[in-house]
């Protein structure tokens, strides 16, 4: 069915619906990655925001529920310039647009996405809408638009209750001919756990919207991972004695976490070592007294250079955030930015200096993106290590 | 890491004449290598035997030495010119094999020269078989089960353990020379020979066949500091089996999961750190269709075509940030050109996908085996960028210039479903069109699935475009809905028109009452995220036009299209130089191609750079967008010559020959009657249609007569006919397809060949040299070895002159003209007239230093002749030197194809031999060609037709007194020895054992001399010998007329290491010097001396 994308700014892009018919408004948002719909989807990062994939063809191999990145798809909305309808295959592979209306989310495809991406690059992120059908009333479609707000999506898309990953879990399972579709009723992703990966570390995460694939990253480096909602108090957390405490991605404007912030400070305070992940990186930089700054249309793809600057080296990262740490105002008797953006030069990496905390801005389990920084879970373990070293 | 200032001078190897798997790209990396090092100060040493380049211009490189690829003429001038760089991964195979070679041998290290990017050993560690298979072992990569073998005992041993089906992979080779899959004992044994004759180290690698898995390349770069990226991902149309430089190719990768995606790109990333790789390099994968598994197949530590591919398709120039991290630089210190504001450390994102086609050579070569396997068949390639797929695949589908423009073809849509079927299953160039027509049937994707194993993916996008093009054709009248879902696939309004029986006219108007526009968008790495302005587009029909038509005066130049024998690279070199010559001028130089593998395709080469098809249509869209001054069709090859009608009508002006004048030297009775005024002789002929007047002409005509297509390029179809049977024979095969225009039947006179290039400006005209060509009238052109000067008397010259000036006033010609002439009875006839710009015009205008394209494009834009300091009438008429240019021939790669020279021509590439002296230039020349000179006393075999036989009695009389031992067929062995010239009898084959076959086989014989007896049907033994010695590596010469050449280096006895080399810059002054002196009178040359007596 014919419909139309319009965006904040009164510009309006036909199209075809598919998924969900419903209308939606929600921010709009693009991402420049050529693979992972599905993980971009079910990121909740996304909540609240509409994707806008660059890479024109979507759905090719269809949706595989057991790669998502949580158990749901958070997104509000899928638009795309050709969606490839899934016909017989033979891994049982689900259509992607059958998986939009199961979890009644809209998609709209035929659009002209990179006349859109441009318009979002020059004038900024902005608010859309998806209609319904043909028939709009733009001027009252505009102050709909216009009056969206998404606040504190974190508070929506956390867990509601602790629940703990045995060391050696796994998912991200592929599935081969002949194996079943899982179950997938809003329930947990499945995963399966490997006997020979013995626990060694024991890892606090607070789920501000977490990607399962930083689970996987601990789990696989045995480590054993409690999952926390994101407002659990620090002495409950502390109280388990983790080794390590992850603060993981999430959605919206860092700003809006500010209940929690004093949790956090309580948490590093404690001397347990801390590793931060894109919101969790955000968060330490507000409790340290640094200040965040919206992104004009943000950093989301998996192909943006960063480079570590003490080892000289850069490396490609998958990046989905439309906030940034202005680095002007991190005190560097506080923290000394360790990487940066090679393309913007903005702040990508801090590591704090009077307590044990190293937090980046991208996305090192990748999922969607590449593996090349899988390097600093190993660096938070380490860090674990020889913080044991000098407490025996 | 800044720049290394340890080095000053680098020299850069080129990748030689053009064979098949080894094309235009390396012109390609070539020319951006020597840019970037000039740009970063360093002295460029070029050294490249290929005069077709655009790298081997004069200014492309400090010192330029078109000179033969041999590792002695190399070693002389890195030591004369005093380089203190090596700089060889961006010459293909062959740069690299030098390289390894020089390295290998400590010459490299005995001078203290560099060798830039990957070191030696990485390079070793990538290509040699078994220290590959070791190092992804350690870093725990999987390999195929496989191993190598040294001789074809081992071969069998390794493939019954492996288990058959096995493929057959030399080492060291390109375009896989010589492999093959071999599903048991006997094929195996086949290809265990040819593949360790063509291995450069005799070795092969026997590996399990995976048939069926996806193949995916990925393009990686690394600099020194071990930062690593890769640029693009490439996925197969077909599983793994068919080469990959004979797969359809998209990019990016469409079937990965993200988990497969990254895997692999994991995997490719550890590979290049583990070879230790400094630049670029290829790493092509086997994934599974739906298990985890997959296997690296290899890697090629160096560019390659995959890498062009993937710059083309990206828009990041791997070729210039390969030589700047050869030179130091780390990614991250190199800008990203195409947005000018961020860093080469970055992946390209596409927000669309290209499809690559190979262009294959067989509607050239009827006969040749059409299967594709793992040995590279294709000449060339096209690609197509758009939004959707079935955009892609239509672009790329007419860009081939195969009178296709969509799925359909005639003769499938014929076929008995128990005929299609094999064509489903059998992998070659038709292949696809066979699945779309089984999809039009209603064969299902699941049954074409399970044949086939094309990725689901793909048939469902054919199956879109199958239902596409029957609702178009069962549209009554214009249906709005449908019209534009079909533009939005990329339909033309031409092919909407011919499926649904409606007028272009109504199909175009409609279209654009519907608003439906051609929308041009930018390729720009980085799918939006950027603002760039790399003016590289192509069309959609979207919203916005990224496009917009600016106030400069503009020019748009049609390019060549694909590679293909006939119409190779030189076609691009004049499209680029006319483009710079525009942008000198002021004007907005705009080009329209869609060959990736080209210097006319870099975004940087013209203002303006259209990569779409080159049909009328898509023609049309880009003047429509541009509004252009006017358009110039005179570089871009037949590509480009058969739009100048079109683009004439749509009201577009022609700069230069116009239309008309175009038809008039094509059509044969205006023709006629032009040399007629002028009073030019040509060889009497006529046309037909039928087989009966072509019996009639041929007896008027009396035999031979050469009979050839009207309006072709390359000799296409063209043959000397000798008697009435073979005349019917002719007939019958040409007319299996339709001939839009008559067939041209002439006289054939046996003469001498002379050809010129020559610039017109209406009123004067300027030569700047006469060619000649060595083998008789009756080789193509472009298969003769091409002498300049030309050695003729002062008569005959000025004839040429006069001819070519009143031709080219006649036919009104503005800009280009080529000419082709024969002398018999020492009189001159004109065989064919070229308004356009030819084959050996790079050449020409190298050796002489003129700039032809750039004189003929100023020309066509409105400069006189007059101003410009050339003068006009024959440029270099004595001059003292010889410049020869030889074909080189892929016959290895093409099964079935016959490796006889005639009127059809058969070369992929050419090469030159400079020199002041004639045997030193053509010595060069035969060497550069690869021609496997017979070491003192080996075997040469003897083979000619009856009216060859006295000819060669001198010159076997010669060979045999050069120490060679000479065997014949018993009608040539008696004639030689009747006429005192030693020669033992070999057998043929059904004369039994040790037959001339045997001869090749054992070794005995290291030369074959063979011409093609003139009725075909007793030819087929000749066929055989010749195909045989081909396949193991024996020099073939199937004309006497270039053995003459070859004996004369024989006797001169030179060695590679005693040729002097000459930079192309001082061999054109030397041209400029001595162009009115007269001819040294000590070197006569002897060049056709048996028909000049």
């Amino acid at each position: 069915m014919k419909a139309y994308l319009i965006l904040d700014d009164g510009s309006v892009f036909p199209g075809e619906r598919f998924g969900s018919p419903k209308e939606v408004i929600c921010e709009m948002v693009f991402n420049t990655g050529l693979t992972g719909y599905l993980e971009l989807l079910t990121d909740a990062s996304y909540a609240g925001q509409g994707i806008i994939m660059a890479s024109p063809i979507i759905g090719n191999y269809g949706v595989f529920t057991e790669q998502s990145e949580s158990d749901r798809p958070w997104a509000d909305a899928l638009i795309v310039r050709d969606l490839t309808n899934l016909i017989g295959d033979v891994r049982d592979s689900e259509d992607l647009n059958d998986y939009l209306i199961r979890h009644d989310i809209p998609g709209i495809s035929g659009i002209d996405t990179r006349s859109l991406i441009l318009t979002l690059r020059e004038k900024g992120t902005m608010n859309g809408m998806i209609t319904v059908g043909t028939d709009y009333d733009l001027k009252a479609c505009l102050t709909r638009i216009h009056a969206y707000t998404n606040p504190c999506p974190v508070a929506r898309v956390s867990r509601k209750t602790a629940k703990t990953y045995e060391s050696g879990a796994f998912g991200r399972i592929n599935r081969e001919p002949g194996m079943s579709r899982p179950l997938d009723i809003l329930n947990e992703i499945p995963y399966e756990i490997d006997p020979a990966v013995t626990a060694k570390y024991k890892i606090a995460m607070l789920d501000f919207g977490l990607k399962q694939n930083i689970i996987w990253n601990l789990t696989r480096r045995n480590c054993e991972v409690t999952v926390y909602p994101w407002d659990t108090p620090a002495d409950v957390i502390l109280a388990a004695k983790p080794d390590g405490v992850m603060l993981s991605n999430g959605p919206g404007d860092p700003v809006d976490c500010e209940p929690i912030i004093p949790n956090i400070r309580a948490l590093y305070e404690s001397g347990v070592i801390v590793f931060g992940i894109c919101l969790g990186h955000q968060l330490v930089a507000l409790a340290t007294g640094a200040k965040t700054r919206k992104l004009k249309y943000g950093h989301r793809g998996i192909n943006h250079p960063v480079k570590d600057l003490a080892a000289d080296r850069v490396y490609i990262t998958s990046q989905n955030h439309g906030y940034v740490v202005i680095d002007e105002t991190v005190d560097n008797q506080v923290a000394e930015v360790s990487h940066v953006h090679v393309n913007d030069g903005s702040c990508e990496g801090l590591r704090y200096k009077q307590y044990p905390v190293f937090t980046v801005q991208y996305h090192p389990e990748g999922a969607p993106g590449p593996q090349d920084s899988e390097y600093l879970f190993d660096e938070f373990l380490s860090r674990i290590d020889q913080n044991r070293g000098q407490n025996r | 890491m800044p720049k290394r200032t340890d080095i000053h001078k680098i020299m850069v190897i080129g990748s030689g004449p053009i064979v098949i798997g080894q094309a235009a790209e390396f012109d390609y990396a070539g020319t951006q290598a020597c840019r970037a090092l000039k740009a970063e100060g360093y002295e460029v040493i070029l050294v490249n035997s290929n005069p077709a380049t655009i790298m081997t211009d004069s200014n492309m490189a400090d010192k330029v030495f078109l000179e033969p690829l041999q590792t002695d003429v190399i070693k002389r001038i890195m030591l004369e010119e005093k380089v203190d760089g090596l700089l060889a991964t961006l010459g293909g195979q062959t740069g690299l094999n030098f390289a390894m070679e020089l390295d290998e041998c400590g010459f490299l290290a005995e001078h203290q020269i560099a060798m830039l990017g990957t070191p030696a050993a990485g390079i070793r560690m990538g290509e040699d078989r078994e220290e590959f298979r070791a190092a992804m072992l350690r870093i725990n990569e999987p390999c195929i089960p496989s191993g190598t073998a040294n001789n074809p005992e081992e071969c069998i041993r390794l493939a019954e353990e492996i288990g058959y089906p096995v493929i057959v992979r030399p080492a060291f080779t390109l375009g896989g020379t010589g492999g093959g899959i071999a599903a048991d004992e006997t094929a195996l044994r086949q290809f265990a020979a040819s593949g360790l004759a063509a291995s450069r180290v005799h070795q092969v690698l026997i590996e399990r066949s995976i048939a069926g898995w996806k193949e995916i390349e990925y393009e990686a770069v690394r600099d020194a500091k071990g930062n690593a990226i890769t640029i693009c991902s490439m996925e197969n149309f077909d599983p793994v089996g068919v080469h990959t430089g004979d797969s359809i190719v998209v990019a990016p990768a469409q079937t990965l999961t993200d988990m497969e995606y990254q895997k692999l790109r994991t995997a490719a990333l550890k590979i290049v750190a583990e070879l230790g790789i400094v630049g670029g390099c290829n790493v092509q994968f086997a994934q599974h269709p739906t298990q985890v598994d997959y296997a690296v197949i290899e890697v090629n530590p160096r560019l390659s075509r995959s890498s062009a591919l993937a710059s083309k398709a990206t828009g990041y120039p791997i070729a210039k940030v390969a030589t700047r991290i050869g030179v130091g630089y780390a990614l991250d210190e190199i800008p990203n050109e195409v947005t000018g504001t961020t860093f080469a450390s970055f992946e390209p994102a596409l927000d669309y996908i290209v499809t690559k086609i190979p262009k294959w050579p067989f509607d050239k070569f009827v006969k040749a085996r059409r299967t594709l396997g793992t040995q590279m068949k294709a000449t060339g390639e096209v690609m197509a960028i758009a939004n959707t797929f079935e955009a892609s695949l239509m672009k790329a589908i007419r860009s081939l210039e195969l009178n296709l423009m969509g799925l359909r073809v005639p003769l499938m849509m014929e076929m008995t479903d128990h005929d299609l079927w094999p064509r489903i299953k059998q992998a070659d160039d038709m292949r696809m069109f066979a699945v779309a027509e089984g999809l039009r049937r209603g064969f299902t994707i699941d049954e074409i699935y399970e044949k086939t194993l094309i990725d689901k993916f793909f048939l469902k996008k054919l199956v879109n475009i199958v239902n596409m093009e029957n609702a178009i054709s069962n549209m009554k009248v214009l249906d709005d809905t449908l019209l534009l879902a079909a533009v939005k696939m990329a339909f033309t309004d031409t092919w909407i028109a011919r499926l649904s029986g409606l007028t272009v006219e109504d199909v175009r108007s409609r279209r654009k009452e519907l608003g439906l526009i051609h929308t041009y968008k930018m390729v720009d790495t980085c799918a939006g995220e950027y603002r760039a302005v790399t003016p590289y587009f192509y069309s959609t029909f979207d919203m916005t036009n990224e496009a917009p038509r600016t106030d400069r005066k503009k020019v748009l130049v049609l390019g060549s299209g694909p590679i293909r024998i006939g119409q190779g690279i030189e076609f691009d070199y004049c499209s680029v130089h006319s483009v710079w010559a525009l942008r000198e001028m002021g004007y907005e130089a705009i080009i329209a191609n869609n060959n990736p593998e080209t210097v006319s395709t870099d975004y940087d080469t013209s203002d303006r750079l259209y990569f779409e098809p080159l049909t009328a249509d898509d023609v049309r869209a880009i003047i429509e967008n541009e509004q252009p001054e006017g358009a110039i069709c005179q570089f871009g090859g037949q590509t480009a010559i058969k739009l100048i009608k079109a683009v004439s009508d749509m009201g577009v002006k022609i700069f230069g020959t116009s239309a008309d004048g175009v038809d008039a030297a094509e059509d044969r009775k205006r023709f006629d009657a032009i040399l007629e005024t002028c009073q030019i002789k040509r060889p009497n002929g006529t046309t037909v249609k039928t087989a009966e007047d072509a019996l009639q002409a041929a007896s008027e005509l009396g035999y031979p007569v050469l009979v050839r297509p009207s309006y072709v390029l390359g000799g296409q179809g063209m043959a000397i006919v000798h008697n009435d049977g073979d005349m019917i024979e002719y007939m019958r095969i040409i007319n299996l397809v339709e001939q839009e225009n008559p067939i041209l039947v002439d006289k054939y006179l046996m003469g001498v060949e002379l050809e010129v290039d020559a610039v017109s400006d209406g009123h004067d005209i300027l030569i700047p040299g006469i060619m000649e060509h060595l083998e008789r009238a009756g080789v193509h052109s472009g298969d003769s070895i091409s002498i300049f000067p030309a050695y003729i008397s002062e008569r005959i010259r000025e004839i040429i002159i006069d001819y070519t000036r009143k031709l080219a006033v006649a036919l009104k010609v503005i800009g280009l003209l080529n000419i082709q002439f024969i002398l018999y009875n020492d009189d001159v006839y004109v065989i064919e007239v070229n308004p356009r710009s030819s084959r050996t015009v790079p050449y020409i205008s190298k050796v002489t230093g003129i700039p032809i394209v750039d004189l003929a494009t100023r020309v066509m834009m409105g400069a006189k002749l007059s101003e410009f300091e050339y003068g006009t009438g024959l440029y270099a008429r004595y001059p003292a030197v010889y410049a020869i240019k030889a074909p080189v021939f892929s016959f290895e790669k093409l099964h079935d194809v016959d490796t006889s020279l005639g009127p059809e021509m058969k070369s992929t590439g050419e090469v030159l031999g400079l020199s002041t002296t004639y045997s030193e230039a053509m010595y060069k020349a035969i060497l550069a060609s690869n021609f496997k000179f017979p070491p003192k006393g080996a075997g040469i075999l003897m083979t000619v037709r009856d009216s060859d036989k006295s000819d060669l009695v001198l010159l076997a009389d010669r060979l045999f007194n050069l120490g060679y031992e000479l065997y014949g067929t018993g009608g040539t062995a008696n004639y030689m020895n009747k006429h005192g010239v030693p020669c033992s009898i070999a057998r043929r084959v059904e004369e039994g054992h040790p037959s001339t076959i045997d001869m090749i086989d054992n070794g005995t014989v290291k030369m074959l001399i063979n011409t093609e007896n003139s009725n075909s049907n007793d030819d087929r033994e000749g066929f055989r010998l010749r195909r045989h010695a081909i396949e193991h590596g024996i020099a073939t010469i199937t004309s006497l007329d270039t053995l003459v050449a070859v004996v004369e280096c024989l006797e001169r006895d030179l060695k590679p290491g005693d040729l002097k080399p000459y930079e192309i810059s001082v061999f054109a002054d030397i041209v400029a010097q001595t162009r009115f002196n007269c001819l040294p009178l000590n070197e006569m040359p002897m060049q056709n001396d048996m028909l000049k007596k």
